[in-house]
């Protein structure tokens, strides 16, 4: 046997560290901009006009959140994953060096021009022509990297993980490409109209708004789970057949369920109806997913009792179950017409956001570092607990205040009295929503506080230190490791 | 399911990038490309018009400020929506929206109908400082509109984008649209607005908006658009006309 087959391959471990670092530093700066606009909900003294009013803010803590921290930790965790799992180094080194550069360059072109007031007006889509048309480059490269590694493979069979990151990354560029065809005003200007309009535009708005969560926050992220909870678990996935039966149902039926948020408008009843039926079938899938992650852990529940790190990945699953049960539950058109317009949508996204996309990215980010870093395992495991009580006690606050606001004040709105008049104008029941805006800012502080811990944490593993009492697998005190940085402290002899 | 036939997929990464790229083709397809057929979808009805050149202006400010992130441009038939806020929104009166503005949100009421409810003097009163008039508020001060003059230099290339993506601009509409701004927002009895009218209709409002004679501020654009949202529609002759078909029908 020769032995240069049974070397490890030489992975780029380079550019993924470079996006995990990123990851932790947009995740700070997104959540950061969320509290702020919810103590701006709260107290609206806090806008200062025009750059940073809550109209200019929000799409900066959406995008800072959703494409930034999410973005960076799909790069980060792909990278990592297609290398480990075809055996191979990562394809074209300078292609994979343009896709971080390019991306951290569209997430500052994005950011800047959302306050200056540069958008398209469409959620999560706010971008103008010119940064749309750098992404897509940025996209095409990100496809051809993990294409390029992928076709390059030394493993015959392509694991699970990979297929739900190649449906993320297609799906995602037909989705940008078709959501944002649009006219520039001038060559030399930000401004350009979208091409469809009205009835047209809404449904093309939403068929790309409900995948972005369905294929960047959803497939993406699925990619992950099917690769680090395994791993952490030690334990190979539940069942190859219904990774089979998940994938292909999930982004078969995903791509429908856009039209429910539409339901009552203008939009056509028939397509209304058509996405509230695949927004209801969507469960099916979601769970399937949910059981092949959780049921991972046969034979080794065990382990769930000790590891903070697999704690972050099933609690994340166990959101994932929840909000995907939630969600089909509002597609519904008499329920719709309730949670519509108000916080419930807003608690619903961030139940899903907080507690299934962070956490699996906290659990996989723990995961990765120490190995990225050459290190047996984290700064400190007690610190990964912490955050893990900490952040959930944030979600709890968090989607139990915009619950409560949100039936509230759906429920106030078609309130009548018994003259058959509406029973409230509508400024009362924004007055019976602040105490809820204050809860929400509390949660969104401890989730916020949270990832700061885990920052830390990462900074601390990355230096190489060991926390006091923190123990390796036999139970042996762990010691510091020593780096490069601190032998070059040592006095010369 | 045979589970080797999908070990072909997995040992064939491009076949297995094209059939998802099929799969997930499909619903887009058949949910979408109907609504091209616009004459299913987009019922005709009296009175709609492109946005006057000061509208526009008004209609790029709000989204430039981020208003659809807290106020709606969609009326449910729903008893208590249409009761609080007027006739629920018909798919006509967004099709020159590029792009519409029906949002998912509701921090602050729908704006949809919000045209003449209020004064011009009140909605200055209300940018300017929403507690002064709403004590309640929580919306932002925009006091800043009205420091700020619109821009109106280049307003004929926005009006021929528009045209490009379909809005039925006239080249006599994107000849003078600078000039039917400035008339709109001065609403100077010197300066001549018929040639507005003639090109938009006699419904067109043309006055100082902001209570700021001789400048067309952003605060004027933002309140033509506002007072106009809604308005459009001659809602008594769609009833005419259903009051016929009905009639027809039985």
């Amino acid at each position: 046997m020769n032995t240069a087959t049974l070397e490890k391959p030489d992975y780029n471990y380079d550019i993924v560290k470079l996006f995990t670092l990123a990851t932790c530093f947009w995740g700070i700066v997104g959540m950061l901009g969320g509290v702020f606009i919810a103590l701006q909900l709260a107290f609206p003294a806090l806008n200062i006009e025009p750059y940073l009013n809550f109209g200019r803010l929000r799409p900066l803590h959406t995008s800072g959140v959703v494409f930034a921290f999410g973005g960076n930790a799909l790069f980060a965790t792909s990278y990592y994953i297609v290398q480990r799992t075809c055996q191979v180094r990562l394809w074209c080194d300078k292609l994979a060096s343009f896709t971080f550069w390019g991306y951290q360059s569209f997430i500052v072109m994005a950011a800047l021009g959302y306050v200056l007031g540069i958008t398209q007006g469409k959620e999560y889509a706010e971008p103008e022509w010119y940064a749309d048309i750098w992404l897509t480059v940025v996209w095409v490269s990100y496809l051809l990297v993990f294409m390029g590694t992928v076709i390059k493979r030394k493993e015959p069979h392509l694991y699970v993980a990979n297929w739900f990151f190649l449906a993320f990354i297609i799906t995602v560029a037909v989705l940008h490409l078709g959501n944002n065809i649009s006219i520039p005003v001038e060559l030399f200007g930000t401004k350009s109209y979208a091409a469809p309009s009205g009835v047209q535009g809404a449904l093309i708005q939403w068929w790309y708004g409900h995948n972005a969560v369905g294929f960047f926050l959803t497939a993406g992220f699925l990619g992950m789970m099917y690769y680090f909870v395994p791993k952490r678990a030690e334990r190979p996935i539940y069942s190859y057949r219904l990774s089979i039966v998940h994938f292909w149902s999930l982004i078969f039926i995903y791509i429908w369920a856009g039209p429910h948020h539409l339901h009552y408008t203008a939009l056509p009843e028939w397509a209304q109806t058509l996405g509230m039926t695949f927004s209801i079938m969507l469960w099916m899938p979601s769970w399937g997913g949910m059981i092949n992650g959780v049921m991972t852990l046969s034979g080794v529940w065990h382990k769930l009792r000790k590891d903070p790190v697999l704690q972050f990945l099933i609690v994340s699953l166990a959101f994932y179950g929840m909000s995907t049960f939630e969600g089909p539950l509002m597609s519904i058109r008499a329920v719709n017409s309730l949670s519509h317009y108000t916080d419930w949508t807003i608690g619903h996204v961030h139940s899903g956001a907080l507690g299934w996309v962070g956490f699996i990215t906290f659990g996989c980010l723990y995961y990765m570092v120490p190995k990225l870093w050459n290190r047996t395992e984290l700064y400190s495991l007690k610190l990964v607990s912490l955050h893990l009580w900490v952040a959930t006690a944030g979600i709890v606050l968090y989607i139990a205040a915009m619950w409560v606001s949100g039936i509230m004040q759906g429920l106030m709105w078609r309130s009548y009295n018994d003259m058959g008049f509406l029973n409230y104008s509508f400024v009362e029941t924004v007055m019976a929503m602040h105490p809820f805006y204050i809860i929400r800012s509390v949660g969104g502080v401890l989730y916020l506080a949270g990832a700061i811990i885990m920052c830390y944490n990462i900074y601390r593993t990355i230096k190489g230190d060991v926390a006091v009492g923190e123990v390796d697998k036999d139970g042996n005190p762990r010691e510091a490791v020593t780096t490069g940085r601190t032998m070059t402290l040592q006095p010369a002899e | 399911m045979n589970l080797n036939k999908h070990a072909f997929l997995e040992k064939n990464s491009i076949v297995l990038l094209l059939m998802i790229i099929v799969v997930v083709l499909i619903g887009g397809i058949i949910e979408i490309l109907p609504l091209f057929r616009k004459e299913t979808v987009i019922e005709p009805v009296e009175g709609m018009r492109p946005y006057t050149p000061l509208e526009l202006v008004g209609f790029n400010i709000y989204i430039r400020e981020g208003c659809y992130n807290c106020h709606s441009q969609q009326i449910r038939p729903l008893r208590d929506e249409v009761e609080r806020y007027g006739h629920y929104s018909l798919a006509a009166e967004s099709m020159y929206d590029h792009p519409f503005q029906w949002s998912s949100k509701r921090t602050g009421p729908d704006l949809a109908r919000v045209g003449g409810k209020y004064s011009d003097a009140w909605h200055v009163a209300h940018m300017v400082e929403p507690t002064s008039v709403i004590p309640e508020s929580i919306m932002p001060s925009y006091e800043f509109l009205k420091h700020r003059a619109a821009k109106v230099e280049n307003l004929s290339k926005h009006l021929v984008a528009l045209r490009r993506v379909g809005v039925p601009y006239t080249d006599d509409m994107i000849a003078n649209a600078t000039n039917d701004a400035i008339v709109q927002g001065t609403g100077e009895p010197a300066t001549d607005p018929s040639g507005l009218m003639s090109r938009y209709g006699d419904k067109v409002i043309a006055r100082d908006f902001d209570g700021q004679a001789n400048v067309v501020s952003e605060m004027d654009a933002m309140i033509a658009y506002l007072q106009v949202l809604g308005t459009m529609v001659d809602f008594k002759a769609t009833q005419e006309v259903e009051k016929e078909a009905e009639v027809k029908s039985k």
